[in-house]
């Protein structure tokens, strides 16, 4: 057991640091819920792809570094602690890029990839329906043989990034009649611009429009599209679900950089002894999750799947999130209620995490049940 | 970087495991509650048969040099069985004393006192030690004992006494003792978590198993989550021994620890709520131990206290 990094994990950490430090905006960004964020957000991954720093994990020739996992994380600590942008292209990058991987063909590949490191494609998860949210597997939206590929038709909600993105994934069910609701469903990827597709942008409770509704009327989808065989979208969506709630898409390196910056506010603000206790919390946790991290990423260099582990993820993280950010705007004080702060920004987007990537309710079922081994009973 | 606890690591456990859950604890933890120690101390002599004491202490006086990750891993077990006795303050004794080698080998129990006008088992222990910034003392008898909230925790007075060293190892010594009391607070958690999973698969209560229901599911949920949480940090301060990883363990395991011993009242009901259910031996243990060796509020004044990104 160990936590020191080896020369070659700590080179790129270091590589990347100098990168950052002449490379990251001196102000922040425009909000990436905003046309002109979007626009700005899309131009800084570019500059990132540029130099390889987009998707450091992936191989070289989808335009990555062929970085270890250990090393993603270090790189990860890195760019947040150096106040660089959030990711407009995390859902295609953390959510569907892995899928691909494992489950897409070499075409789909080095057809998607490349344009998704460089931000010249960003993709929208299209999962949500009106009447299937957390209860997933209930989803109606239909996808119809045709000639060359499918006709989708039906209705997506809560699809994050939707309202300026190019490109959406998600499940559609292509065998109506099956005897458990998880059947018969096929992964699919889309045009948001393909005729028959409407957007209706949804502004979220600060009146951004940081997801969007989506009407899909005979939507054609070539056969090269689908992702993996017909009726399988189930098995290779959960292996993108275990990506969203664990690992990937919250690395610890954003936690450590806000607690860090929490940190400083609150000195900035005289150290109130009244926050001092949450302060030193939001220190604490990031630290815990930055080594619960490690140790899982250890044991998946190991071999193992981390499989409803990455229920216990999504809820402490989703909490801490939240936490951290109350602290931060009772620090601020009246100036807290100004939306237009990175804090306000980062607080408003902390409170969807309880909610999306399967409620903290449902994952505390998960846990319950599959890690605790309690029966199940009623919801 | 690999944080994982490797093959020995685990057989070590496994094997402390193996043994302290053949010995009878709640036994051994009520006879201590009411000052009769021979069990305890038949206990304690297999503990140190098993290595724990000397994980601290270098060869010369019989030790294994300092091996704070197995110290954890050990204090871990200590507090899942509910050992009884001044286990943190032995091995702190240990890095305190110039010759700790009749402690290594069990033969002796000590006690320290710090900060403090109590120390743990003063009755028990033949060693008292009082640490003061001034130096280190040694007492020659005690005062009469006082009962904490953990009956098995048995607090005396200590007079300073004879003056042993003025340069004593102190940041080591209080180092150890923090993070042990950390591991140990874990422990418990841990226990208390089984046992409470263990009560509400088979309590029925509205004609289901009381584990069914999913408000006790989410409790139980939140107690799974705080510990898996709080056990990284226990093993990550024992590698690095940085102050700040210390105390911030100690206030996650602590905080985890209490946390599970509320829920695990609650759900058991009026039964928990008894001296003769041997969830109680766990339940106390929880509370005590938050306080000891630096309640919360100094170990998170220490996380704050570093510089720009320690981690």
């Amino acid at each position: 057991m160990d936590l020191t990094f080896t020369e070659e994990e700590t080179a790129l950490r270091a590589e990347a640091r100098a990168w950052l430090h002449a490379h990251v905006p001196a102000d922040p960004l425009p909000s990436l819920e905003t046309e002109e964020g979007f626009a700005a957000h899309r131009a800084w991954e570019a500059e990132l792809a540029g130099d390889r720093w987009s998707v450091v994990n992936w191989p070289r020739e989808y335009g990555g570094r062929g970085a270890s996992l250990i090393q993603w994380l270090l790189f990860e600590e890195e760019y947040y602690a150096a106040g660089a942008p959030g990711r407009v292209g995390q859902n295609g990058i953390h959510l569907l890029a892995p899928t691909l991987f494992d489950y897409g063909t070499e075409e789909q590949r080095a057809r998607v990839l490349p344009p998704m490191a460089s931000g010249e494609v960003v993709w929208a998860q299209a999962w949500s329906e009106p009447e299937a949210g957390s209860d997933l597997a209930s989803l109606r939206s239909r996808a119809t043989r045709t000639r060359g590929g499918w006709l989708l038709s039906g209705q997506k909600t809560w699809s994050s990034r939707a309202a300026f993105a190019d490109r959406a994934f998600g499940l559609f069910r292509s065998e109506p009649d099956t005897e458990k609701p998880y059947q018969g469903l096929t992964y699919l990827m889309f045009d948001l611009h393909a005729p028959g597709v409407t957007v209706r942008p949804i502004r979220r409770l600060d009146a951004k429009p940081a997801f969007a509704e989506l009407f899909l009327d005979e939507v054609f989808v070539p056969d090269e599209d689908m992702i993996g065989e017909p009726g399988q979208g189930w098995r290779i969506a959960m292996s993108t679900a275990g990506n969203e709630r664990g690992l990937m898409l919250r690395s610890p390196g954003r936690f450590l950089a806000s607690a860090e910056r929490l940190r400083r506010l609150w000195a900035e603000k005289g150290s109130p002894e009244s926050t001092k206790a949450h302060v030193a919390d939001a220190l604490i946790g990031a630290r815990a999750y930055q080594l619960f991290t490690y140790a899982a990423a250890s044991r998946f260099l190991d071999g193992e799947r981390i499989g409803p582990e990455s229920s216990l993820n999504k809820v402490f993280w989703s909490q801490y999130d939240i936490a951290l950010h109350e602290t931060a705007l009772d620090l601020l004080g009246e100036e807290g209620e100004l939306a237009d702060t990175d804090w306000a920004e980062r607080y408003v987007f902390a409170l969807a995490g309880p909610i999306y990537a399967g409620t903290n309710e449902i994952q505390r079922d998960i846990i319950a049940e599959r890690l605790l081994g309690l029966p199940k009973g009623r919801r | 970087m690999r944080f994982l606890l490797d093959i020995e690591q685990r057989a070590f456990r496994d094997s402390l495991d193996a043994m302290l859950g053949a010995a009878d604890t709640p036994a051994v933890v009520r006879d201590w509650s009411r000052g009769e120690h021979a069990r305890g101390r038949a206990l304690w002599g297999r503990i140190a048969e098993a290595g724990v004491f000397g994980l601290a202490v270098p060869e010369a006086y019989g030790g294994f040099g300092l091996r704070p990750v197995e110290l954890a891993l050990a204090f871990v077990e200590l507090g899942r069985h509910a050992v009884p006795g001044p286990l943190v303050e032995t091995v702190t004794a240990a890095v305190l004393l110039m010759e700790p080698k009749e402690l290594v080998s069990g033969e002796t129990m000590a006690t320290v006192a710090y900060g403090s006008p109590y120390a743990l088992d003063g009755d028990a222990a033949t060693v008292r030690l009082t640490l003061t910034p001034d130096g280190l003392f040694r007492s020659p008898g005690h005062g009469p004992v006082r009962p904490s909230i953990d009956p098995a925790r048995r607090l005396t007075a200590l007079e300073k006494g004879e003056l042993l060293t003025s340069a004593p190892p102190i940041e080591r010594a209080l180092a150890l003792a923090r993070l042990t009391t950390a591991a140990q607070a874990l422990g418990v958690g841990l226990t208390l978590l089984d046992k409470t999973v263990a009560h509400v698969k088979q309590r029925t209560q509205f004609g289901a198993p009381i584990g069914s229901f999913q408000a006790v599911k989410h409790q139980l949920a939140d107690a799974k989550i705080a510990l898996e949480f709080a056990r990284p940090l226990v093993l990550g301060a024992a590698l690095t021994l940085a102050p700040e990883d210390i105390a911030a363990a100690k206030v996650a395991a602590c905080e985890a620890a209490y946390a599970t011993a509320r829920t695990a009242l609650q759900l058991h009901g009026a039964i928990g709520y008894t001296a003769e259910c041997d969830l109680s031996l766990w339940l106390t243990k929880a509370r005590a131990l938050r306080t000891a060796w630096g309640g919360p509020d100094e170990c998170r004044a220490v996380v704050l206290s570093g510089g720009d990104r320690r981690w």
